[in-house]
């Protein structure tokens, strides 16, 4: 007997469980249209109804949007991989071997889009500011917006440049060996710097010292390229997300949108 | 999205143009959901045909060579051959990151927000576009036109090391440097507060100031690479303390 399913709908949907967790019924009336986006946590950075000429692609691109995204796959891939990789350079190497071999599941392609939406948030970054210039988006009432998307930027940058390290291999060692040399050369903070003797900065207390954790890249330079990799730099920047789609709203869209 | 149905339509009482609103479900949510299976679809297509790179296991006595920063710093890395360290790696990473935060309080023109146009903001747009343009080309042949020992090599081109010896390179005398970089920019902020002076006026002097600056340093390193390049000059201004 087959059951009747208006009345297993009912059955479900009807109860005070279900109307609990969800305030409206799906029914596609335009209160519910409007309740589908304030009435839901996930929803309500949009406002309930935009301008017709929101819906054209061709002025945002989605670039803004597709990076948030991207960095919401990149948190998503990036605890699982925590779960598997240990920030100690006698296993680091070999767990990204055996990530590559699938030793754990879908290991290699966890990786892989792990490091490539890496690549793709810092283009989708970059061409959102551009977007955002040519607009002139930026313009009063907006600029604050601008300088914490500036941060935002340079966040991306260095949760990338953080991550470079972490498989322990040759790319990633020399790679971080150059970028870190450079903090050395500031001027009165780092020990190649000029000025550094200025205010007695040495290799071993310079602001290079405070990257690495030491004098060279060992042990420490990859814990704590980890935990500003993986706790740090995200909550920066998930801070900072939130504050920069708050004031989108508050300071009110750009153009026709 | 044709299904797209207009629910109001109101005048702005300010710019008495009509505005027409529509749902955002599932109007405008339909098509960010769309934009992210795209990126989903593709990331995952090209993760599964294409590895990320691993190399061999970490060897500090085993330097890379050449040793390349991720492709995103490669711009600032190609700046390393025309400045010191302090320079392509602190100062002007911060000039840039400071620079971009300041333009929206230097930039007064109220005109070109919100749209796409290049001629109400001729001069914003040329300079940002072409700063964005350099850090890009900077980046690519980082990435595709330096091997061994940072030496030139075009993409299709063998890395060896077997290349010529590098000319070498001279500075001019500290007095003649000093004056090329007043003259640079001393000239470059003066000039065109008489050649566009309603501009100038228009900005102030402390704006103006902040925006010559940051121009002139960006067009000081084209500068420098030229000299570097095409004459083979060191550094601009040699002194015990510090070399530009």
């Amino acid at each position: 007997m087959i059951p009747d399913l208006k009345k297993v709908i009912e059955l479900i949907t009807g109860n005070e469980i279900w109307k609990s967790v969800f305030r409206h019924s799906y029914e596609d009336t335009p209160r519910n249209r409007v309740l589908q986006i304030v009435g839901n946590v996930w929803m309500h950075i949009h406002p309930p109804t935009v301008r017709k000429e929101s819906l054209n692609i061709s002025y945002t691109f989605c670039l803004g949007g597709l990076t948030f995204f991207i960095f919401l796959f990149e948190t998503l891939t990036g605890i699982l991989l925590m779960f598997y990789y240990t920030p100690d350079v006698n296993r680091a190497y070999a767990d990204m071997i055996d990530l590559s071999n699938n030793a754990a599941p879908f290991g290699r392609l966890l990786r892989n889009t792990h490091r490539w939406a890496g690549h793709a948030m810092v283009i989708t970054v970059c061409f959102h500011m551009l977007r955002v210039f040519l607009t002139g988006a930026y313009k009063s009432p907006r600029q604050f917006n601008w300088v914490v998307g500036v941060v935002l930027l340079v966040l991306t940058l260095l949760l990338s440049f953080t991550g470079y390290l972490l498989p322990w291999d040759q790319l990633g060692y020399w790679a971080i060996t150059v970028g870190t040399n450079m903090a050395g050369a500031t001027p009165f903070a780092g020990y190649q710097g000029p000025f550094a003797d200025l205010f007695g900065f040495t290799i071993d207390n310079d602001i290079r010292f405070a990257l690495l954790g030491g004098t060279s890249i060992q042990a420490p330079a990859l814990l704590r390229a980890y935990v500003w990799h993986c706790i740090a730099l995200p909550s920066l920047a998930g801070g900072l997300i939130m504050l920069h789609f708050w004031r989108v709203r508050k300071d009110g869209f750009s153009g026709q949108l | 999205m044709s299904a797209a149905e207009v629910i109001t339509k109101e005048e702005d009482s300010k710019t008495k143009v009509k505005q027409e609103k529509v749902h955002t479900w599932p109007n405008l949510v339909a098509k960010e959901f769309l934009c992210g299976l795209l990126f989903l679809v593709i990331i995952f297509f090209y993760s599964y045909y294409v590895d990320a790179p691993l190399r061999e296991l970490a060897n500090p006595g085993e330097p890379e060579n050449p040793a390349k920063a991720p492709w995103y710093f490669l711009g600032l890395q190609e700046v390393l051959v025309y400045f010191d360290p302090w320079f392509a790696g602190v100062v002007l990473p911060m000039f840039i990151i400071f620079g971009l935060m300041l333009i929206p309080y230097i930039d007064t023109n109220p005109k070109g927000s919100g749209y796409y146009i290049f001629s109400e903001r001729k001069f914003a747009i040329t300079v940002f576009t072409f700063g964005f343009i350099y850090w890009y080309v900077l980046i690519i042949i980082g990435v595709y036109c330096r091997g061994p020992f940072w030496a030139w090599f075009w993409p299709w081109e063998q890395w060896t090391l077997d290349f010529p010896t590098p000319p070498p390179l001279w500075s001019p005398h500290w007095a003649l440097g000093l004056l090329m970089l007043l003259a640079f920019f001393g000239g470059g902020m003066y000039y065109p507060t008489k050649r566009w002076r309603s501009w100038y006026q228009e900005l102030g002097p402390v704006r103006y100031s902040i925006t010559m600056f940051l121009l002139l340093v960006m067009i000081g390193t084209v500068v420098k690479s030229v000299l570097r390049l095409g004459l083979n000059m060191k550094y601009v201004l040699q002194t015990p303390w510090i070399n530009i």
